[in-house]
């Protein structure tokens, strides 16, 4: 069978760091996150786009590193699960709030989560139960049955706005 | 001794590197030379297989082997891999060879391994060879396999039946004859898949001049997969090694054994080089055990009162294609029956069915949610015939709490009794009716439907067995800088063992938990274990931990007491420092000690001392704990869209004494959550040929988070007097009551219509054509 692998040159920044690359044209965001760049915290849950755990931000926005080719990358900011904290390793008030209220067993989807939720409080600083219960809807989670995740999301959307009012 | 960590809320010490990304699960691992696996699954239900033509995929550039069964040496080729649960019972053990010999018997039996420099091109491969059937006749639904005449799922087998089990004790027919009533009833019950969030995985090196072979396996169970793999391969245990890194989520199939944990170090030994199978999200569904279906048809005999006076019936079980763990799920339907009620008599028989579908093994509460669901049933057809309220009758028939150590009447295979060994069920329940509401559910319900809409409460009561043996172990040793290692082989996939553990062995010693770390589910580093089922590791390795770590301190303590001159009685130990009461300045730490009890050449042991501050445990509970449990679902229903939504949860859960509440209650509430999917929305779909329809989180449905109802818990602590903590497992006892909580209220909901439901999961379409039915 003709197997042509076509491959291109891409330039793009992951979690603030330039990088270049030759990727397969039919390689996907996050195998090339992982395989390429072995940023291995972005998990495959499902490689069809329904279970979140493969979740980066692009630019900013939540999207499905599975659903997404790496060329498509090219000249846009990624940021992933490792990517969240600050430079001198102190956790962003998410992951924190994550450790406090046990929103995490496994930790296979908590990658997704983060960084779906990251972006979501970013642009809904101050959201209700059901608001956050929606934004991680298109994330799965087996273990936690969400509750301590959604109470995680609050008390972190709470702890930004008590640090904003002083 | 002081209690510091031992029932606190401690943050767990594995999620600082889980919310960072520095996890490290199978498919992260990378060692050099490594090549990657794609496997080649059977695409009939039931065939022979003609041919495999794999010419075209060994020709691709990068493809460095396809391996059939015939391409591995001579030995293999007429070996099914090793029934890992023997049992006499077992009239047919199948189990499959780890790849396909001349027939295949479900959709997704690997048929054949290609190994290739990247999954990419390994999958190029895999789609080019080429497989000849012939089809045969499937049987798909295990009620249709029990009858004689069914198509075979084997074809040389002589019938469906993998075997028949029965549970009896008392005088069953004395309880018919004597009875004021009978109330049959027969319902099917579907448990689905296991999804986990990260499915399988395998990696394998195998260096026969050196250590031998190592295995890296998402596995629950890393000393089943030595065990296994050792005695299929014909090696020597010592030299087979079976680590399981950070796993994303078990839930019961990943303790089994699988093919690929043959196949892929058959690889890595052919080819001399590492190999990496990981399994996708397709494979996930058809290959990694399910659970599937039971057909029940049970009959209780009730007095006038509406207690239970005897239970007996008759169980259809689908076992799959193939019997990759022995009989643990159709067992553990059984053993528990008759929950938490005291029945005097009882006879229920089971047959466990093949069919062309992928194998069974236990998920989350085996078969323990099937027997609550099976006892709930008839408790809730004994309300509704007498005019009885759902906890009045439950009150009425639970084992009183005066009445424990209990004996159900079933006996384990040694001929012991099944016992509870303490509990409070009727505490449980009076705890959880306040906490819903229970007394003010009328009056939401008669306001509700005023408007027109439908709400229903339902209850749900259960036990759990918990902390089967027959043991886990654990070594806990002072580092020579004072920090304390526990080293067990108990494997964790989210439970938070690192934690749990460490907290016991904190409070043992006086040390602060910082200073204990925990290294785990490497056979190479621990010699023995059995692994993480059935809500056993708490009860196993904290007991084992907890006995370790006292010998540890009694060591330190008496060779302090000769540093300092004192007494071992007049030692105090704070935060790792050893001193005497009331001389602030004789201290020595664990540290110290332990530095004195390993020297190094030209150092001196202290005499009468054995080298090393470290002590090893395998002490474990003397019998399985029983935890308990009763949960309360309020549910609304869309009378014309067939939609549930469930309004409310509440929980009260009896786990003994607890290690650490948050992450109990962090079982429970993952649990529930499972428990609702399989109420609602898990069933795996195949059609009569035996084709899987519905291989995708598309159209296979998980709880999502838009549909889950807050989950509020409390707790009853009746310590076990079975372990020295006082424990019982909780990882399951959420799971076990959900389902029937959900159906109970289901039905209270639809009460006007006289909606009964006989099976799960509860589909909207079901819910309105069982409405429309109704005339009502
Ligand atoms: S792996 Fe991308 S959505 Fe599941
Ligand atoms: S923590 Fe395991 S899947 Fe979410």
């Amino acid at each position: 069978m003709e197997n042509p692998r076509h491959t291109h040159r891409i330039a793009l920044t992951v979690n603030g760091a330039p990088v270049e690359a030759e990727v397969e044209d039919r390689l996907h965001l996050g195998d090339f996150l992982r395989r390429e760049l072995s940023l291995t915290g972005t998990h495959l849950g499902c490689e069809h786009g329904v279970c979140g755990a493969c979740t980066v931000m692009v630019d900013g926005q939540a999207v499905r590193s599975c659903l997404m080719l790496a060329v498509q990358a090219r000249g846009r900011a990624v940021t992933t699960v490792e990517g969240l904290a600050a430079d001198d390793g102190t956790l962003s008030p998410l992951q924190e709030a994550f450790r406090e209220h046990h929103a995490l067993q496994c930790g296979f989807c908590t990658p997704g989560m983060l960084t779906s939720l990251t972006a979501f409080l970013r642009d809904n600083p101050a959201p209700t139960d059901r608001e956050v219960r929606e934004a991680i809807s298109g994330n799965i989670c087996r273990c936690t049955g969400y509750q301590p995740i959604v109470a995680a999301a609050l008390a972190a959307a709470g702890a930004k706005a008590a640090e904003e009012e002083n | 001794m002081g209690v510091r960590y031992f029932g606190a809320e401690v943050r767990r010490v594995e999620d600082a590197r889980l919310v960072t990304g520095n996890g490290r699960y199978v498919d992260d691992i990378e060692l050099p030379g490594m090549l990657e696996a794609a496997i080649v699954r059977s695409t009939e239900a039931h065939a022979r297989i003609r041919s495999i033509d794999a010419a075209a995929a060994r020709a691709l550039p990068g493809v460095h082997a396809v391996f059939t069964l015939q391409d591995f040496p001579p030995e293999y080729r007429d070996r099914p891999m090793v029934q890992p649960y023997p049992a006499p019972v077992l009239l047919q053990p199948t189990t499959q060879y780890p790849l396909a010999k001349d027939e295949v018997c479900f959709v997704g039996q690997a048929i054949a391994l290609v190994v290739a420099e990247t999954r990419h091109v390994a999958e190029d491969a895999a789609g080019l060879v080429a497989v000849d059937y012939e089809t045969l006749p499937a049987v798909v639904d295990c009620r249709e396999a029990v009858k004689s005449g069914a198509p075979l799922a084997h074809a040389d087998s002589p019938d469906n039946i993998v075997a028949r089990l029965r549970v009896a004790f008392g005088e069953v027919d004395a309880a018919f004859a004597d009875s004021a009533h009978v109330f049959e009833e027969r319902f099917l019950q579907h448990r689905g898949g296991c999804h986990a969030m990260e499915c399988r995985g395998v990696i394998a090196e195998d260096r026969p001049h050196h250590d031998g072979l190592t295995i890296i396996s998402a596995t629950q169970c890393p000393y089943l997969v030595r065990r296994n793999v050792a005695a299929y391969l014909g090696r020597d245990e010592g030299r087979v090694r079976v680590v399981a890194p950070d796993v994303g989520g078990g839930f019961g199939p990943k303790a089994g054994i699988y093919a690929e944990e043959i196949v892929v170090p058959l690889a890595a030994s052919a080819l001399g080089r590492p190999v990496k199978w990981i399994e996708d999200r397709r494979e996930h569904f058809v290959t990694t055990n399910t659970q599937r279906d039971q057909e029940w048809t049970l009959e209780a005999a009730v007095d006038a009162d509406g207690r239970l006076l005897g239970v007996r019936g008759r169980v259809i079980h689908d076992n799959g294609a193939f019997v990759p763990y022995g009989l643990l799920l159709p067992m553990t339907t059984l053993t528990p029956l008759p929950g938490p009620y005291a029945v005097p008599a009882l006879d229920v028989a089971m047959e466990v069915a093949f069919t062309n579908t992928a194998p069974n093994s236990p998920i989350r509460g085996a078969g323990r949610p099937n027997a609550a669901f099976a006892m709930e049933r008839l408790v809730a057809r004994i309300a509704r015939e007498l005019g009885l309220d759902q906890a009045e009758v439950r009150r009425r028939n639970y084992v009183p709490a005066d009445g424990f150590p209990y004996d159900t009447g079933q006996k384990f295979r040694d001929g012991s009794p099944i016992r509870y060994d303490s509990g409070d069920f009727e505490g449980c329940l009076d705890k959880v009716v306040e906490l819903a509401d229970y007394a003010g559910f009328a009056g939401r319900q008669k306001a509700a439907r005023e408007e027109g809409r439908y709400l229903g409460i339902g209850v749900s009561s259960c036990i759990e067995d918990t902390g089967v043996g027959p043991y886990e172990g654990a070594t806990v040793r002072v580092q020579p800088d004072g920090k304390v290692l526990i080293r067990t082989g108990a494997a964790s996939q989210g439970q938070g063992h690192e934690t749990m553990l460490a907290q016991v062995c904190a409070d043992r010693l006086d040390v602060a938990i910082g200073d204990v770390y925990v290294m785990a589910a490497d056979t190479g580093a621990f010699p023995h274990g059995i692994g993480t089922i059935g809500s056993r590791v708490a009860v196993n390795a904290s007991t084992a931990v907890f006995d370790a770590a006292e010998s540890v301190r009694d060591k330190a303590l008496s060779l302090a007491a000769e540093r300092l001159e004192a007494s071992v009685e007049d030692l105090e130990v704070e935060d790792g420092v050893i001193g005497v009461a009331g001389v602030p300045e004789m201290t020595v730490t664990y540290g110290d000690l332990a530095r004195q009890l390993a020297p190094m050449a030209g150092g001196a042991l202290p005499r009468g001392f054995a080298p090393g501050l470290e002590a090893t445990s395998y002490r474990t509970s003397d019998g399985m704990p029983t935890a308990s449990g009763s949960n309360i679902a309020e549910v609304e229903v869309d009378i014309g869209t067939g939609e549930v939504r469930v309004l409310r949860y509440s929980v009260a859960h009896d786990c003994g004494n607890m290690i650490n509440p948050m992450m109990v209650d962090g079982q429970i509430v993952g649990g529930v959550v499972h428990g609702i999917g399989n109420a609602l929305f898990e069933r795996l779909v195949y059609d009569e040929s035996g084709q899987p329809l519905n291989n995708n989180y598309g159209e296979y449905l998980l709880p999502i988070a838009t549909e889950m109802p807050p989950i509020a818990i409390t707790h009853q602590e009746t310590p076990s007097p079975l372990n020295p903590l006082g424990i019982k497992g909780a990882g399951e006892g959420g799971t076990i009551p959900a389902t029937s909580a959900i159906v109970a209220a289901i039905e209270n909901a639809l009460e006007p219509f006289g909606v009964v439901i006989r099976s799960y999961p509860v589909s909207p379409e079901e819910l309105c054509d069982l409405i429309d039915a109704s005339g009502a």
